[in-house]
């Protein structure tokens, strides 16, 4: 069991699911109230990491992030050394990674709000970012922890984006996904079994959690009995 | 029936604070098509009735002057300050209006207490200040109890209650009712009315009482603005706009039981009458001469409670229609009896006091008279 790729990425999990939270739901109000016509596009492309394979979004994530780009260009300048197999890189690659399993249950639970409580908000003088403050985030307690644990399961298990941003540097990029194929590599079978069952009872726990916490605890709200639906 | 609520006479030295004008118009959908709303009136402090059935447009009229939505083009002021202006293209946001509106379905946040419910229009005050005002209104709706209940914990007068004391609150400078009292008993509407005047008594602000109840639009009394498809069809005091209603949607509404199809026969300009044949029947009725030509089909309505019976033929009345008939059904509800009676093929429902059925001695199978005015007759357009 390499415990230095495990916690890596445990942090690298945390890291991202909790920068997603801070972006994803901007993101998702922007998603749930938006009327712009073309607002489907920014949908699609929020989507799209779900469907993409993950070496496809790392190249690009690559490319963007070298010393070509304009991005890679202001980090270096800024620090010396360019985002590519840093642990920053991959913070910024597993961003783009997970954001639909952030983005998705946090819209989908703003979505599922009453409007006629938005409508009594704006009647009892509250602008729409303090309704959405004071009504939307508290009855999304559930969409937002949901959001949370999904996208940090699913950093979790990452292996073709970092592979091609991060590369294998120990200590560095080399997640837990990685030292399980570099570990089948050197026919080091049960040593990855360790680890490959350590990364399924982890990904089963965080699941289980979310689903038990949206049946029992956070969506049925003993509020939500009578006429609110 | 009416709805008898004993009402503090207001105090009239108080002066008019604001004055509600809406002139809107805007296209809306219902389930039976597309209409447009276009409405002009007034209304000052104290109630206005807006009455009307389901898809005439009340609703959208509410979300217009709220400014939860935008009319096609008008103007909405209040005290002389406009809200909305389609020539100035002013639109001022929903939540810098400063009106009160208590949605039909409430709309109470689940999340919060009943006492966090009613603070959370307060703004600009310490916490200390929204608490002492919140549990003053509390106090004012008799809810006071409640205050640590969350809304899914209260009874659906409760409810009610806590959203108007949500609305009140906030001082707004008009308040829309949209159906509030629907889902409550008769007691509990009419001490939440009389909490209601008693506020309105110090605030004098207009108040919209949207609602597509007859009963309610009595027991309120005001001023009534019928609604329907979009325009206002009739204005005035509930007893002349409600007693002579012009569209059957509105007569069914204010309660006219009896609405029969018929035919003119001869008209009587002299007297200032005509006859009408029922359905397809022999029952002719002296009715008020409207303007319609000899063989024109028409529509009769007749209040149950504006019907007689007599058990003998009755003489020397001024009413001119007396109608032989038979009883056929009897139901008692509430403390009133309805009976139907079958008048040579056209059923009657005829309204009496539990007094009168025992009098009279009624039951099934027997002979009466059924005495309707020649006013009593209301004629509809078909």
């Amino acid at each position: 069991m390499n415990w230095e790729a495990f916690w890596l990425t445990v942090r690298l999990a945390a890291i991202v699911s909790t920068v997603l939270i801070a972006i994803g739901i901007p993101i998702a109000y922007w998603l749930t109230y938006s009327r712009w016509r073309w607002k489907f596009l920014v949908e699609a492309a929020v989507a799209l990491p779900i469907v993409l394979p993950p070496t496809v979004l790392g190249f690009y994530v690559l490319v963007a992030l070298g010393s070509r780009s304009p991005l890679g260009r202001w980090w270096e300048s800024l620090t010396g050394h360019t985002l590519a197999f840093t642990f920053e890189g991959l913070v910024i690659g597993s961003l783009l990674y997970s954001l639909p399993f952030a983005v998705q249950p946090f819209a989908a639970s703003f979505g599922a709000v009453d409007s006629s409580l938005l409508r009594a908000s704006a009647s009892l003088g509250h602008s729409p970012v303090e309704t959405f403050r004071r009504i939307v985030l508290p009855l999304s307690k559930a969409g937002l922890v949901t959001g949370f644990a999904l996208s940090f399961a699913h950093t979790l298990g990452e292996f073709g984006v970092v592979l091609m941003i991060g590369g294998n540097i120990p200590g560095v990029t080399r997640t837990i996904s990685i030292d399980i194929y570099d570990q089948v590599q050197t026919a080091n079978y049960s040593s990855a079994n360790q680890t490959a069952l350590v990364l399924l009872v982890i990904s089963f726990v965080v699941l289980s959690v979310v689903f038990g916490l949206n049946r029992s605890g956070l969506n049925r709200r003993p509020w939500m009995a009578g006429p609110w639906k | 029936m009416e709805v008898k609520i004993i009402i503090p006479a207001p105090q009239s030295a108080l002066p008019i604070s604001s004055e509600l004008e809406v002139r809107v118009r805007k296209r809306f959908s219902n389930p039976e098509g597309s209409f447009n709303l276009n409405v002009h009136f007034r209304a000052l402090a104290g109630f206005t009735i807006i009455f009307g059935a389901s898809g005439a447009g009340k609703t959208t009229l509410l979300d217009c002057i709220a400014g939860l939505t935008d009319p096609d083009d008008g103007r909405v002021a209040v005290g002389g300050e406009d809200l909305y202006d389609s020539e100035k293209k002013r639109n001022v946001a929903a939540w810098k209006r400063r009106i009160g509106y208590v949605h039909q379905d409430l709309a109470l946040f689940p999340h919060l207490t009943a006492e966090e419910n009613v603070a959370y229009g307060l703004h600009g005050l310490s916490a200390a200040g929204r608490q002492t005002r919140s549990r003053e209104m509390l106090g004012l709706f008799r809810i006071d109890h409640l205050r640590e209940r969350r809304p899914a914990q209260i009874s659906g007068g409760e409810r009610q209650r806590v959203a108007l004391a949500r609305a009140l609150v906030t001082e707004p400078r008009a308040l829309l009712l949209d159906e509030p009292l629907a889902a409550l008993d008769r007691p509990t509407k009419s001490s939440l009315v009389g909490d209601l005047r008693r506020w309105n008594q110090q605030h004098r602000v207009p108040i919209l009482f949207v609602t597509h109840n007859g009963e309610e639009v009595f027991a309120l009394g005001d001023e009534v603005i019928m609604l329907d498809g979009g325009i206002i069809v009739a204005q005035g005091q509930p007893h002349e706009v409600m007693r002579a209603p012009r569209l059957e949607t509105i007569a069914r509404l204010s309660g006219f039981e009896n609405i029969f199809n018929a035919t003119v026969l001869a008209l009587h300009e002299d007297r200032g009458t005509m006859t009408c044949r029922l359905g397809k029947d022999a029952v002719e009725l002296e009715t008020p001469l409207v303007r319609a030509d000899v063989g024109s089909r028409l529509r009769v309505g007749v209040r149950a409670g504006d019907l007689l019976l007599a058990t003998e033929s009755p003489h020397g009345l001024s009413a001119r229609n007396i109608l032989p008939g038979t009883i056929v059904r009897l139901e008692q509800r509430d403390v009133i009896i309805s009976a139907a009676v079958d008048c040579g093929g056209t059923e009657f429902e005829v309204h009496l006091t539990l007094a009168a059925r025992d009098a009279l001695g009624l039951g099934l199978g027997k002979s009466v008279w059924v005495v309707a005015k020649t006013h009593s007759c209301h004629l509809m357009r078909m």
